[in-house]
């Protein structure tokens, strides 16, 4: 239990700074680099929480295919890479403090709301976290949204080969 | 462990991406940025899994991947297509439509 819990805020605070590096670096190279280990670390909290199955979705589909897939961005948009060029615009103050009041209102109404809750990861968490369940939960309960969602994903792809193709 | 502490993390997490989208002006940075959202609740998704003893929360966690993957393809063939009308991924000189 104590194990967990260090592992949680040796990850949640190695999280905390790389997101705060996604948004502040000035290089978007470094940008996309910060942004793996904030996944990676998603992905470390989700065997925490013994929920192994989106763990590796999540390794394999963002790691693997969405941080490729902003690779390609920036080298196809040509971003600056050494900070010759502003990456950030004149509202940054105005969105601080956004982000901010929308943090506070948050951590309040989190700490008002579920402040006792615990989490227990037993034996029986880890059972109910198989796959075989997760599978069952997708092609029983939730079959109708997996179709729709996988015609949702055809429909994207068609729509950002028509829109990125030069004609 | 306290169901507070992911909450929290990904309230941050989601913090720093409405940071992101509003302070940011290269395209690909804001994707990420909104990433970063997607990533937060993905994170309270599965920790609620957990609290219920449940798995819909993993298989809606699994759907909003899905839809993320989807979403950067879009939009990362919109800021391409910015990026070849205007010669700069900038945003801020997206204002066509300005009166």
């Amino acid at each position: 239990m104590v194990a967990e819990n260090v592992a949680f805020w040796i990850i949640a605070v190695a999280m905390a700074a790389a997101a705060i590096g996604v948004v502040r670096s000035q290089n978007v190279v470094h940008a996309a680099l910060y942004l793996v280990v904030v996944l990676a670390g998603a992905a470390a909290q989700y065997i925490l929480l013994a929920a192994e199955f989106v763990a590796w979705v999540q390794v394999l589909v963002y790691i693997g295919a969405i941080v490729i897939l902003f690779l390609f961005g920036i080298m196809l948009t040509r971003a600056p890479m050494r900070g010759d060029t502003e990456l950030d615009n004149d509202q940054r103050w105005v969105a601080a403090v956004t982000a901010l009041f929308l943090l506070g209102v948050l951590v309040f109404l989190l700490v008002d709301a579920f402040g006792d809750r615990s989490i227990k990861v037993d034996n029986s968490l880890r059972a109910v976290g198989l796959s075989q369940n997760v599978a069952d939960s997708i092609f029983r309960t939730y079959v109708m949204p997996f179709e729709i969602v996988s015609m949702l994903l055809l429909a994207a792809l068609v729509g950002a080969v028509a829109i990125a193709r030069r004609d | 462990m306290q169901l507070n502490q992911f909450l929290l993390l990904s309230a941050f997490l989601f913090c720093t991406g409405v940071y992101g989208v509003l302070a940011r002006r290269n395209g690909v940075l804001v994707l990420m940025s909104v990433e970063l959202m997607l990533n937060a609740v993905n994170i309270n998704l599965v920790a609620f899994s957990a609290f219920n003893h449940g798995v819909s929360g993993q298989v809606f966690a699994l759907f909003v991947i899905t839809i993320a993957a989807a979403e950067v393809g879009v939009g990362l063939a919109i800021v391409l297509l910015i990026y070849r009308n205007l010669r700069s991924p900038d945003l801020d000189q997206v204002d066509q439509l300005k009166g």
